[in-house]
């Protein structure tokens, strides 16, 4: 078969499978993802009222206090078997929280104990999550020169 | 012309046949049909891929002693999984001391075994042939996509693939079960891109190898009682029916889909299951039951493999699909021939 009437096919057969492709319902999911991430930030902006209630802490220096202990709660629950179930009912809502990326690391390391602790967990730990942090990083990097730059022509 | 199916006249009988499956599978419509279940991923084993690996050496074992046979007295092994470097049957390879042939097919694996195993028998280099395939559902998700814990949402088109294995141990013994044919399918590409989607990546596969085989041996499909296929699943199944319909061929009435009958809709499988056990455990069990009770007098089981790797889909490739098929037969009056 020659290349062109491949690609005729290709786009023919697209089109074919276009009616029995389930349609995904937008509406539901952002709702469902609305949901359970406005959840894990009201149970975040919980803990954080507790901690200044309770310990020595400010509104700024507790922030790094409440994101620990839903990074814990997290693993835990990915440990448990728990937060993936959470995260095919909610899809982004539980993915682009601290949570989802507490969640991509752990479940790494999880799965990858079986070959070893350096090669295994330490090796594979930031499969997922490497990704998030490089372009966190430069993008971090690209806005704070933007900023430089803006301040510096204003002044 | 060429033809891509075989026949074998010279009689090639399936012997024995065994399934092991997980916990799951277990659970699902089919669960009295298996041989053997664990109630666990890990079926009591430290890793994953050692307990794919009991799967198949425990089908296996199953089949051999239905047969009253042991290791020592079959002359080949057929065996494949998903996993890179066929690492489950090299290793089960190793551990029963069977002269081996590693196959991949991905899911297709099954039939090509078999076909394979029927080469072999009819040529008459072989006498006793056992063929075995295996898949994990947390060995395959972690070569195949994420971590089995990643909190990821999956697309309602994904699969889920079935943990078990399945073995069959083939000779020229009659008995009821008889190989009658097989489809060697051609590599299909119709440019699907997405792993989350292999049900429509399989059905052209599908469609090439049936009405291959009904041209070939000038049949209709009412001349099975059910053209099986292996794991289309709820996206693909459809999209078959439909293409074939368009060929002037109907299956409507008595194709199956190994995919859907071996989980129930409320189980949470997304749009049915996948892998080489997938078509292996449903066929070596219920299906080549109803053979042996002559519930079935003829089908057709078509086995369909997405030959998918994540590195070249990454790499902006499509899934390369086949499918193989092989038709069983009953034989009622085989005792006193």
């Amino acid at each position: 078969m020659d290349q062109d009437q491949l690609e005729k096919n290709k786009k023919k057969y697209k089109k074919a499978i276009e009616p029995f492709q389930p349609k995904p319902s937008y509406f539901k999911n952002c709702f469902k993802a609305f949901l359970i991430g406005g959840v894990i930030c009201a149970i975040g902006q919980g803990i954080a009222n507790l901690y200044i209630y309770y310990f020595d802490l400010t509104e700024k220096t507790v922030a790094s206090a409440m994101l620990g202990t839903l990074i814990l709660i997290a693993s835990v629950l990915t440990a448990l078997g728990i937060y993936d179930r959470i995260g095919q009912f909610a899809g982004a809502g539980s993915i682009a929280t601290v949570t989802g990326f507490a969640n991509a690391i752990s479940s790494s390391a999880l799965e990858h104990k079986s070959e070893g602790v350096v090669l295994g967990i330490a090796g594979n730990m930031f499969k997922i999550a490497g990704a998030v942090i490089v372009f966190g990083v430069v993008s971090a990097y690209i806005v704070s020169m933007i900023r430089l730059l803006v301040q510096t022509l204003i002044s | 012309m060429r033809s891509q199916t075989m026949q074998f006249n010279n009689g090639i009988y399936v012997q024995s046949s065994a399934s092991v499956v997980g916990p799951k599978e277990a659970e699902g419509p089919l669960k009295g049909c298996f041989d053997k279940s664990y109630d666990n991923l890990y079926c009591g084993e430290a890793t994953w891929e050692l307990a794919e690996r009991k799967l198949m050496s425990e089908a296996i074992e199953l089949c051999l002693q239905k047969a009253n046979k042991k290791n020592e007295e079959i002359d080949f092994f057929l065996g494949g999984d998903l996993l890179n470097q066929n690492i489950t049957a090299s290793y089960v390879a190793r551990e029963k001391e069977i002269p081996f042939f590693g196959l991949f097919n991905a899911c297709s694996t099954s039939m090509e075994a078999l076909t394979l195993a029927s080469v072999l028998l009819d040529g008459g280099f072989a006498e006793h042939v056992v063929t075995a395939v295996s898949s994990h559902f947390a060995t395959a998700e972690r070569q195949f996509r994420y971590p089995t814990e990643f909190g990821g949402q999956k697309p309602s088109t994904a699969m889920y693939t079935v943990t078990g294995s399945g073995a069959a141990y083939v000779s020229k013994k009659k008995s009821k079960i008889r190989v009658e044919s097989a489809t060697v399918g051609k590599v299909v590409d119709l440019g699907v891109t997405s792993p989350f989607n292999m049900g429509a990546a399989m059905a052209p596969a599908a469609v090439q190898t049936i009405k291959t085989h009904l041209q070939d041996l000038r049949r209709k499909p009412e001349d099975y009682d059910a053209i099986v296929t292996g794991d289309l699943s709820r996206v693909g199944t459809p999209i078959l029916k439909s293409l074939l319909f368009e060929e002037g061929i109907d299956i409507y009435n008595n194709h199956h889909d190994c995919g859907i009958l071996i989980y129930s809709a409320d189980q949470k499988v997304f749009s049915g299951g996948s892998g080489c056990a997938c078509s292996a455990v449903v066929t070596f069990s219920r299906l080549f039951d109803e053979l042996k009770k002559g519930e079935l007098r003829r089908i057709f089981v078509v086995a369909t493999g997405a030959l998918l790797n994540p590195l070249m889909i990454q790499q902006n490739e499509s899934i390369p699909c086949i499918a193989h098929g092989v038709s069983f037969q009953y034989e009622d009056d085989y005792s006193n021939r």
